[in-house]
């Protein structure tokens, strides 16, 4: 192998190189640097000597690497190093909510949690469970997308295939508009209606909301979809005198099906973490209660607020707040992953 | 089977932009019509005409007559979507459905204008493969993906889709222009063939294959960008390649533009 550092040849193609184990060795070294100076200086916390080490590790890099091998080179050390701790930055935060989700929500997570209620515990009592949560987040999201997704479908598609006037611009722009709407919003907008028809809460409500913010996720993420459907394959088949009609349903829908269905997959995942809406509109109940259409319901991340912030603070609450956060994750997750299983087995096949 | 077309007076327009003007012409059944002429002339345009594929494209608008036998596809009340079925086209970049295997893209004309058994769809399936001549290369995989053939066999699995629907025309766009010179030839004598049952129109940019394959040609030209294209000439292949009356054809033919 090569010397550690070679001298560098004048006149020829060749350049010194540092060798591959420079970037491992000058972390190792920043850290333990960076730990020793923050020992020295009586320095707590993790981050600072996180962060000394991480400005060492950059310094270290230029000075070594100009010095061996050249400004040119050295600079793309620094690039390198920089999308590195930039990195690390955004990965770390994400980790590290995992790991204390799961270590904290296993605590109390187990079967009996997953298939009772809190109906007779009270809220600073060990016990209950989160089927009633499980239960009602399932039928108001199911609700929600039943209604929501063929609409966002249908508007995509007379959006790409037939929109050319003025409707289509006012549709488009409204779909925009519908896109940053606020959650409690939508949900004051459907609480006002309930209002006018004095109606009590129940769990449709919610899904009414929860629907409209899921629309613009499905139309934009459709539109995107059905626009990479390439124009020949339109062509070919309406010159097979297929009518446009079929020629939607029947060539360009299945080809773009896989990204379809991840996008209204990721929209679900979205709205299964609102709380606002679900919190004016379905008000949460203690006790199962399985008709979305009667009575209030109580949702995921509703239990969540509800335990952490009516119960004064006992640990039980807050354990069962987290146990019910990692079944929320696990459930968004599962979606995530079904997307893309779909979405793989529905991409037009390749093989021979 | 086959029918004849005749123009009169077509013109085209992208929106406010007459694309082609004035066009007349006739094609006899079963013969194979060549139309030849520079980049941007006007030749696609024209094809894209015969079965109205023209008015797809937005903004796109035709004035003046096309008769097939004795009925004008622009009349009044006539279906744009029964044309095309009288009419087929391949394309110059193959295009098999990708979501499709080989039997189902076949198929894919018929099954998706009406319902048929299984059984009528073989049958019309082996038959549109082997006036295609794709079917002893692909019988043993008729349920695998249509995309996973090579180029020439793709353009041919779309005129095997094409001649499914048994239209009395045949158009086809530059059809051997993303191929290799075999596959061409493939499809040269295949479209030798096929004018034993079909009315062929082909555009080509390949003044050799149009002198191969066509019993008559085509030559059409612009007087300067911006200008409509118009018909130039209009004759047996030999004639014009020979011996053109036009000067401009004379000078294409020569090489002289292009």
């Amino acid at each position: 192998m090569s010397t550690v550092v070679a001298a560098k040849p004048t006149g020829s193609l060749q350049g010194a190189r540092l060798p591959k184990w420079f970037p491992y060795a000058l972390a190792a070294g920043s850290v333990a640097l960076g730990i020793g100076i923050s020992f020295a200086a009586g320095l707590e916390s993790n981050i600072q000597w996180g962060l000394i080490a991480a400005i060492l590790f950059v310094v270290g890099t230029y000075v070594i690497a100009t010095r061996v091998e050249g400004k040119r080179q050295a600079k793309d050390r620094i690039a390198t190093s920089l999308v590195w701790v930039a990195f690390l930055l955004a990965v770390v935060p994400l980790v590290s909510l995992v790991w204390v989700t799961v270590a904290r929500g296993v605590k109390v997570l187990d079967i009996y949690f997953l298939s009772h209620s809190m109906g007779v515990v009270a809220d600073n009592e060990p016990g209950g469970g989160i089927y009633h949560a499980i239960i009602g987040s399932l039928e108001q999201v199911g609700l929600a997308t039943v209604m929501g997704a063929p609409i966002g479908v249908l508007t995509a598609i007379y959006l790409v295939e037939y929109g050319r006037g003025k409707l289509a611009k006012a549709v488009t722009f409204f779909v925009d508009v519908m896109t940053g709407i606020p959650s409690i919003v939508a949900g004051l907008f459907i609480l006002s209606l309930m209002l006018q028809f004095d109606m009590q809460p129940f769990g449709f409500a919610g899904s009414l909301a929860l629907a409209i913010l899921m629309m613009p996720v499905v139309v934009r993420s459709t539109e995107e979809m059905l626009k990479l459907v390439p124009n020949e394959l339109r062509e070919a088949s309406l010159a097979l005198g297929i009518p446009k009609w079929r020629t939607i349903l029947k060539v360009v829908l299945p080809t773009a099906i896989g990204g379809i269905t991840t996008g209204i997959m990721l929209a679900v995942a979205r709205i299964a973490g609102e709380t606002a809406p679900v919190l004016l509109l379905v008000f949460g109940n203690p006790f199962i209660n399985n008709n979305p259409f009667e009575g209030a319901q109580a949702s995921l991340p509703l239990y969540i607020y509800q335990q952490y912030a009516n119960s004064g603070g006992a640990e039980a609450a807050y354990d069962r707040a987290w146990a019910a956060s990692l079944t929320l994750i696990a459930f968004v997750m599962i979606l995530n992953l079904g997307a893309r299983g779909i979405a793989r087995w529905k991409a037009p096949k390749t093989g021979r | 089977m086959a029918k004849r077309i005749d123009v009169s007076g077509l013109s085209a327009y992208y929106g406010s932009f007459r694309a082609i003007e004035d066009i007349s012409m006739t094609v006899e059944p079963r013969s194979v019509t060549a139309f030849i002429g520079p980049s941007g002339c006007g030749k696609s345009t024209f094809l894209r005409t015969l079965n109205r594929m023209h008015e797809v494209t937005p903004g796109g608008r035709v004035d003046g007559k096309v008769m097939l036998d004795d009925e004008n596809l622009y009349g009044a009340g006539v279906d744009p979507v029964a044309v095309r079925r009288e009419v087929g086209m391949v394309f110059q970049r193959p295009n098999p459905f990708p979501t499709m295997s080989v039997f189902d893209n076949v198929a894919a004309g018929l099954r998706l204008n009406g319902s048929y058994k299984k059984s009528e769809l073989s049958d019309v399936v082996e038959k549109s493969l082997k006036g295609a001549n794709l079917w002893n290369e692909v019988k043993d995989r008729l349920n695998k993906p249509g995309s996973g053939l090579s180029g020439g066999q793709q353009q041919r699995l779309c005129i095997a889709r094409a001649i499914a629907v048994e239209p009395k025309v045949l158009l086809m766009d530059e059809p051997c222009s993303a191929l290799d010179p075999i596959s061409t030839l493939a499809i040269e004598d295949l479209i030798g063939e096929l004018k034993e049952r079909f009315t062929i129109v082909i555009v080509t940019h390949n003044m050799q294959q149009a002198a191969r394959v066509s019993d008559r040609t085509a030559f059409f030209n612009l007087a300067a960008v911006g200008q409509p294209g118009k018909l130039i000439e209009i004759d047996d292949t030999e004639r014009i390649f020979s011996n053109p009356s036009v000067q401009a054809t004379e000078d294409y033919i020569s090489g002289r533009f292009g």
